[in-house]
């Protein structure tokens, strides 16, 4: 036990003094390290802040049922037990004959003539209506089946039946799929640049090693562990992954300082600046620990790699 | 301590074989020299005995260890067991002679305090008390084995195999390391010295084993070079 702890402390001195050693390739591969963290780092804030606007835009999303003026209040209630039931619905909500009036008026209360047309008909001729909000908008077309079912068109107002926020959707649609396009680009580009950060670690850990292929030599000949070797490479290359997560994470912080700052902009093309900052700001830690994570594997992987055909034990 | 039980070894078919039904028996404290031309096998049996070869055939148990069920990973722990002095030394050229010394306890996880304890009890046993801060390419050839042969027996190995450790010094610094040899033997470790030097094997009249293509061609105790 008490070996085996002065065993590791000695892995890990080592581990550091090689990375002091090894300055100018430390260099090289800590700077593809930072490039891939960042490309993750920038898809998960990315991701979150299109997530959030695809969400904002949904939320706008409505379907309002308007209906005739002899439907009964079980019928209405009926109605919006069934809808609330839906899996693909998110609330259902009811305005009535008044409350529509009154929205009405306050919409046009600029307008004296279309006031005053109201005044003339009397009474109130605005439905009532049900206002459906669904989970996302691919929901609507099953929400529409249900709608279309003759015991609900019944209840609808001749005129005014039902109507669908369809421009909406059509915008929402663009937005899902730009996200889910960015989203698999993120991907592609994070496994890309995981692949090459990992080939030019495994590199720069062959090339030391190459260097010190005599003292691995002897220390296998005198009796060390496969892990007294090959422990100080994989200290070293996660070295470099902890440092390049601290770099990613340092830059990406500055540049939303600067771009709230400097620049005001509140939105690039479909990121939301502001809120990309602010969860960037919410999920620090976390987003720091993610970094350190894939720092650390990335480095542990690559050099455990390419200790391994050096560490073969009939060698002289 | 060493037993070979018709140990043959085949690199290549084409070449024929290295070791060819070699048979051994080594008692502990034992001081053997294993002489040979070159190509007689001599050096096969000593990558033999260090686990860095397989045999093709036969059986070897050194120390108690059955080389057959000596698992790839239980390797480092044989040769912790087994000191190994090589002609070329195999000295690490970027630390001191302390340090070089040194290494071979710490890869084992032996404390600082015992190995500062350890290091000038050894070097004084190889007569090397006050080069402690050298590095390896300011010393002589001989004082370079010293320094390996330190190395070797810095864990008190209860065998020392040393290969041709004498095949680069000049006479005087040859019989430096013989006697460094002679020494640690005196203190019970058993020692497997191979050699091309014939004055050397006459003088120490030991057990003498002869190797003569890839076979033991004599054993003789108190015996002369005869090649």
């Amino acid at each position: 036990m008490k070996r085996r702890l002065i065993t590791t402390g000695r892995i890990v001195r080592t581990g550091f003094a090689n990375f002091f050693r090894n300055a100018s390739l430390a260099l090289a591969a800590m700077a593809v390290m930072v490039v891939t963290l960042t490309i993750v780092l920038f898809s998960v804030v990315a991701n979150a802040a299109l997530t959030h606007t695809v969400a904002q835009f949904t939320g706008k999303i409505d379907i309002s049922i308007y209906l005739n003026n002899s439907v009964t209040d079980a019928q209405r209630t009926g109605l919006m037990d069934t809808l609330k039931a839906l899996p693909q619905v998110r609330a259902v909500g009811y305005v009535s004959k008044d409350e529509a009036l009154a929205q009405y008026k306050e919409a046009n209360k600029a307008n004296k003539n279309v006031l005053e047309a109201l005044n003339e008909t009397g009474g109130n001729p605005l439905p009532a209506s049900i206002e459906v909000t669904p989970t996302d908008p691919a929901a609507i077309d099953q929400i529409q089946q249900v709608l279309g079912r003759p015991e609900v068109t019944a209840l609808e107002d001749a005129q005014a039946g039902t109507s669908y926020s369809g421009d909406h959707k059509k915008a929402v649609d663009n937005i899902a799929r730009a996200a889910r396009i960015l989203k698999q680009v993120g991907v592609v580009a994070v496994i890309v640049f995981g692949i090459v950060s990992m080939l030019i670690i495994f590199n720069t850990i062959q090339m030391a090693i190459f260097n010190r292929r005599d003292e691995i030599t002897i220390m296998r000949l005198l009796g060390a562990s496969t892990w007294f070797i090959r422990g100080p490479f994989v200290v070293e290359s996660i070295v470099y992954g902890v440092i390049s997560a601290f770099i990613s994470v340092g830059a990406l912080y500055l540049l939303f300082m600067l771009s709230s700052a400097a620049l005001q902009a509140s939105s690039f093309g479909l990121l939301d600046i502001g809120y990309a900052s602010s969860y960037f700001y919410d999920h620090f830690l976390l987003l720091l620990t993610l970094q350190l994570t894939v720092g650390i594997v990335i480095g542990a992987a690559s050099s455990s790699i390419a200790t391994r055909r050096y560490l073969k034990f009939k060698i002289r | 301590m060493i037993l070979l039980d018709r140990v043959t070894k085949t690199y290549n078919k084409n070449l024929g074989t290295a070791l060819d039904r070699v048979s051994l028996h080594v008692e502990g404290g034992e001081f053997v020299i294993v002489v040979g031309q070159s190509g007689a096998g001599k050096t096969t049996l000593m990558r033999l005995l260090t686990r860095e070869e397989r045999p093709s055939s036969g059986k070897i148990i050194i120390g108690g260890i059955d080389y057959d069920k000596l698992k790839d990973r239980d390797i480092p722990l044989l040769r912790r067991k087994i000191g190994v002095v090589f002609q070329d030394f195999k000295l690490l050229p970027n630390k001191t002679v302390f340090e070089n010394v040194a290494f071979a306890l710490e890869i084992v996880g032996i404390g600082r305090r015992e190995i500062q304890h350890t290091v000038p009890k050894v070097l004084d046993i190889v007569n090397l008390v006050g080069k402690e801060k050298r590095m390896p390419l300011e010393l002589s050839g001989g004082e370079r084995q010293r320094v390996a042969i330190a190395r070797a027996i810095a864990r008190q190995p209860k065998i020392l195999i040393a290969d041709e450790p004498t095949g680069n010094l000049d006479p005087k610094h040859a019989w430096d390391v013989i006697n460094v040899l002679e020494k640690v033997n005196k203190y019970g470790t058993t020692v497997v010295l191979t050699t091309h030097n014939q004055e050397i094997v006459n003088k120490l009249k030991r057990r003498v084993i002869t190797m003569q293509h890839g076979k033991v061609a004599s054993d003789r105790a108190n015996a002369q070079y005869e090649l």
